[in-house]
Order: structure tokens, then sequence, then C-alpha cells
């Protein structure tokens, strides 16, 4: 019982990097790609054929699908908190890659999400009951 | 007018994130992962209808995300939308019945006052 809680941990742990790392790249790359405004109907289809807007779109596929698997077997209560990590990750990236400036509000928000999502991994099993 | 694409955003992401969670956990746990298993398990659950309404939930939650970001900030569009995290956990704990402890919403709690705080 002990290794099947171990391997389920360790799966989640990687499926829920999949995630993570989709989604910010995903919405990244698709904030890239917008132009200021859309004004008609048309406009929100054919903002998708440009590239980065493609790749980003390609990305959240990949989110979806990721997501689905990780909640095949994880509670929705868990992986809630546990993949807003991705908050954290956005605001460090820019911080380190566009050398924005990360106020103290903002790294007090980050030591809370941290905090949430060390609790919630930590402290309790992916999965609290067996699959109906 | 920002109201109503939030009102829109929250009921679509939560109506298809717990759908979503519902189906999949319904389905059971996805073992293998190999290109032609998980091609199977996607034609499998494309058929779902759980799933395909989330999908098309996930799918009106999105342009309707991005339709509120044409006329407001990230700093107003993603704390008022972190309001689904709370609709979720209580979701999660009465319709999808999990055990949901007093770790998990104190984690969740923590979660959306620094999500709030990040992008106030």
């Amino acid at each position: 019982m002990a290794t099947e809680s171990a391997r389920l941990r360790v799966k989640t742990w990687i499926c829920a990097a999949v995630v993570v790392f989709s989604n910010v790249f995903g919405n990244f790359f698709l904030k890239r790609g917008m132009p200021a405004t859309l004004a008609t109907p048309l406009d929100y289809l054919a903002v998708l054929f440009r590239p980065p807007v493609a790749l980003g779109v390609l990305l959240l596929i990949v989110w979806l699908l990721s997501r689905m698997a990780l909640l095949s077997w994880a509670d929705l209560s868990y992986v809630l908190p546990v993949t807003a990590v991705g908050y954290v990750l956005v605001a460090l990236a820019g911080k380190f890659l566009l050398h924005e400036q990360i106020t103290v509000k903002r790294w007090a928000g980050i030591g809370l999400i941290v905090a949430g999502v060390a609790l919630v991994s930590g402290g309790t099993a992916p999965q609290t009951k067996a699959a109906r | 007018m920002r109201w109503c694409w939030i009102a829109v955003i929250v009921a679509a992401t939560t109506a298809g994130e717990v759908m979503q969670a519902f189906a999949m956990r319904r389905h059971g746990e996805i073992r293998d992962f190999r290109p032609g298993a998980l091609g199977r398990a996607i034609a499998v659950l494309a058929r779902n209808r759980f799933i395909v309404a989330s999908v098309a939930a996930m799918a009106v939650s999105f342009f309707a995300y991005l339709g509120l970001l044409t006329i407001a900030e990230l700093s107003f569009a993603v704390p008022a939308t972190a309001v689904t995290y709370v609709l979720e956990t209580v979701l999660a704990r009465y319709v999808l019945k999990e055990r949901v402890n007093w770790l998990r919403w104190a984690g969740a709690s923590l979660v959306i006052c620094g999500v709030a705080l990040v992008s106030l």
C-alpha cells in the first residue's frame, strides 16, 4: 500500500508539472500574439492563425489533455490548489526573463500561493477515494 | 459590462471543470501513456457527453476571457476569476463527494488570497 501511494504521488507530480508548464507557456504565447482589440466575431477566429497564438493554443490542448489525465486519478480539490503554482512561475518568469520589478505585495502573494501548494501537496494524498 | 463577462467566465469554468473531474474520475486512472493507448483513451472520452459538455463550457470560458481582456486589465481579470477556486472546492466536496479536509480548505484559501495579491 505504501508503494502504491508513493507511485501515485510521483505520477501526480510529473503530470502536475506538465499541466502547469503547458498552461504557463500556452498563455504566454497566446498573450504575445493577441492584438489590442477584437472587434468582430470573425476576428476571434482569424487571430487563431497567427503563429504565436497557434503555438499557444497547441500548448493549451496539451494542458487540457494532461489535466484530464491528472483528474482521472487525483481529486479536483487537490489539483486546483497545486496547479496554482503556475501563478508563481509567471511572476518569477517576469522577474528573471523580462526583468520586471516584483513588488512587496506580489512577493507576499507568491509566498501565500507557495504555502497553500505546500500545505495541500505535502499534507494530503492526491486521491481520497477510490474510482467510482 | 465587465461583471457580465466575469459571471459568464466563472459559471462556465466551474461547470466545465467539475464535469471534467467527474467524467475523468468515472473513466478511471489512466495508466498507459504510450501514444496508441492515449489515442484510444481520447477516442473513448470524445464520445463521453460530460467531457464534450465540459470542453464546450471551457471553450465558452476561454473566449469570454479573451473578450474580458479586451476591456479590462489582467489585474482585474485574474483576481475576479479566482473566485472559481472557492466554488469548485465547494462543489468538489458536495457534488464530487471528495474528502476535503482542513488542510485542503486552508491551502485553497491561501492560494485564493495569494492569487489576488500577485495580480492586483
